[in-house]
């Protein structure tokens, strides 16, 4: 198949000359965009499996937007129907186990995997110039996830999902001076009921569907940018670069199914690792649980919130937590983007991770007695890691690369 | 240089009191899990004993169910003990249930329906708990799942009792002593005794044996799809291994060809 390659984008390229689509090329070349896009697209040669996780990524939220649309169909958003209503789809619906065991199985998948998404973005700097809108998005997605994670944890009405709302909008009323009237505009009266339950599910629906038009603008960016590489150099050439089909589509399928047996092996066999047993009991606003607890993907922010000796001030940490990602472009000035080639870096971004698991462990203990302490100390290593570390780490890479060669241009380090 | 930054903030933190903030109420004492015993439904490919579970039906439907409920369950899900449509069909024409009102406006009655739910002993929680001594008996549905080590912690509990309670033990009239019950008493008297029911296949009624049968249907109406779900599972598996090493092929193929790729050919 040789084809002279026309470089004019205006005229169709020759594969698409002729027949229908020719025709639609001339109106609306989405053939040309998609072979451009999807399949010539120019990948570095040298992605390591890390890079798999994007394309997991957009896969479980095609299953969880797929699995969810038939979920809200046996759903009901009453306080007296919502935990039966899940329970018949769990029991009577028809294949309702496995439908539910997907969505349940893949909102914490999601969320593992975009930690590790994310993760991989810290350590190999995709945030650095020219990707900061791609970084942004993503923070942006990450926040807009966790908000319809925990709406959708909300729906069964059990007696985690009651009491977690019922933290969370006193969480949310803590804040000073708007904060009563945010806490009213979400629960909808003076008590979790019929009118939370059903704004909930409102949200946990439209916020699904938002997630993917961010995820579009998110890919649109990286198809801007082009992806970044564990060495962090940009490639030099076609030497450097991989069509992305097949050799991407490839790997990424490799991944894609290696995913696809741990979440199989979470869903059919161990689900009890992802349940909160705690949760089968309907919710019960006279009964407080002896332990209320997030999910496992939230308990970092939950361990930071209980560190602080003030309701407000622990959601201030919580939030800050991650809206200081969303500075990281600017506080890290280095133009070595690899943390690879940044001893300094990496060292510090292993306490990074350190600390977050930390968190997590001083979430599940609710901060109670020396938990308290260590949680004070990871939440400072975290926030200090952004704001102090990171900044005068990239100052002295700075100085010394200049010092090393004054000529060289950033970018290459 | 880092360090010393921190120091004035961490000297605040430290001085901080650490119970500032109410501390949650207090844990209790861990306590004694219960002795394990062997479960065929236990594991990621357990599978549950369709004999003991007809026969645990048979121990829930006459002593159990006379003050517990088991809401999400419907007389048909049933089947997946291995009731037949016909047996389970009968079963429950054999309840009356709520009806519509007649055309006087008054409430009915009707006989049982598969898709009903298995009819709870009282009409509501208020009606239960003042039937029973002040605490409602709790629904079934999910006690195993919510309970934990809910099989054995099950087991254990209805072979748990001691009539008299052991010397030394409180006694507090309409209560009962259990090793597993919270502070050793309970509102339950013993549910099971050697022969008070009869199982249709023979099998000699000890309490032990009621306890392990009884304690098996539990775990399945708190999951009543696992045994299908294991085999699905390993379906899956199969087919997903089976994927994986086409796909490791392919992508050796056509990584091979990366190596000997050269700047131009772009295309096949």
């Amino acid at each position: 198949m040789k084809h002279p390659e026309t470089q004019d984008h205006t005229s169709a390229p020759a594969a698409f000359s002729g027949g229908f689509a020719g025709w639609m090329e001339q109106r609306l070349p989405i053939f040309s965009a998609f072979r451009k896009e999807y399949v010539d697209f120019p990948m570095p040669r040298n992605l390591n499996w890390l890079w798999n996780f994007g394309a997991i990524l957009v896969v479980v939220l095609l299953l969880m937007l797929a699995t969810g649309t038939f979920l809200a169909m046996n759903y009901t958003p009453t306080s007296a129907e919502a935990f039966f209503s899940t329970e018949a789809i769990d029991r009577q619906l028809s294949g309702g186990w496995l439908l539910r065991g997907m969505h349940v199985t893949g909102a914490s998948l999601f969320l593992a995997a975009l930690y590790i998404h994310l993760f991989r973005g810290l350590y190999y700097g995709s945030y650095k110039a020219p990707r900061e809108l791609l970084w942004l998005s993503g923070l942006v997605l990450l926040v807009m996830v966790m908000g319809t994670a925990f709406a959708g944890y909300v729906l069964p009405w059990g007696q985690m999902s009651y009491w977690g709302a019922d933290v969370m909008t006193k969480a949310v009323g803590a804040i000073p001076v708007v904060g009563s009237a945010l806490e009213h505009v979400l629960t909808g009266g003076d008590h979790l009921g019929d009118v939370f339950l059903h704004r909930v599910f409102v949200l946990h629906f439209i916020m699904a569907f938002l997630v993917v038009g961010v995820v579009g603008l998110h890919v649109a960016c990286v198809h801007i940018t082009k992806s970044g590489n564990p060495l962090g150099r940009e490639p030099k050439g076609p030497q450097d670069t991989l069509p992305f089909h097949p050799y991407y589509t490839s790997k990424d399928l490799i991944g894609l199914i290696v995913f696809a047996m741990v979440f199989s092996a979470l869903l059919f066999f161990w689900p009890g690792l992802l349940t909160e047993p705690a949760n089968y009991a309907p919710a019960d606003p006279l009964h407080t649980p002896a332990d209320i607890e997030p999910e496992w993907y939230f308990l970092p922010f939950y361990g930071l919130l209980q560190s602080v000796p003030s309701k407000f001030g622990g959601l201030l940490a919580a939030a800050s937590a991650i809206l200081v990602l969303f500075a990281l472009p600017w506080l890290d000035q280095s133009p070595v983007r690899s943390a690879r080639f940044r001893p300094a870096c990496r060292l510090g971004l292993a306490g990074l991770v350190m600390a977050f698991i930390l968190l997590a462990a001083v979430g599940k203990h609710h901060a109670t007695g020396e938990w308290m302490l260590i949680g004070r100390l990871a939440g400072l290593y975290y926030f200090g890691f952004f704001l102090v570390l990171l900044p005068l780490v990239s100052r002295r890479e700075k100085a010394q690369l200049q010092a090393a060669s004054p000529t060289t241009s950033e970018g290459d380090a | 240089m880092v360090r010393l930054s921190f120091t004035p903030a961490l000297a605040l933190l430290l001085s901080l009191p650490l119970t500032v903030r109410a501390a949650p109420p207090a844990t209790e004492p861990e306590k004694a899990a219960p002795p394990h015993q062997t479960w065929s439904f236990d594991g990621p490919l357990g599978q549950f004993d369709q004999k003991s579970l007809q026969r645990g039906f048979t121990v829930y439907s006459q002593v159990c169910s006379a003050c517990h409920g088991m809401r999400s369950v419907t007389y048909n899900d049933l089947s997946g003990i291995g009731l037949s449509r016909q047996a389970l069909t009968d079963l429950a024409h054999a309840k009356q249930v709520p009806g519509p009102p007649d055309s006087m406006g008054q409430p009915t009655m009707r006989p049982g329906l598969p898709d009903d739910h298995l009819r709870s002993p009282f009409p509501n929680e208020a009606a239960a708990a003042a039937m029973m001594g002040g605490v409602a008996p709790p629904d079934q549905s999910r006690l195993a799942a919510i309970h934990p080590h809910g099989a054995d912690w099950l087991y254990a509990f209805l072979t748990g009792y001691h009539m008299p309670p052991p010397p030394g033990a409180p006694v507090v009239p309409g209560k009962f002593y259990n090793d597993w019950a919270d502070g050793h008493l309970v509102g339950m008297p013993p549910p099971l005794m050697n022969g008070a029911v009869q199982f249709a296949d023979g099998t000699p009624a000890t309490v032990a044996q009621q306890a392990r049968d009884v304690t098996t249907f539990l775990v399945w109406a708190s999951d009543p799809h696992r045994t299908t779900r294991h085999r699905v599972g390993l379906y899956v598996f199969a087919y997903l291994s089976g994927l994986l090493v086409l796909a490791i092929a392919w992508k050796r193929k056509i990584w091979n060809r990366a190596k000997t790729r050269t700047t131009q050919d772009a295309d096949d």
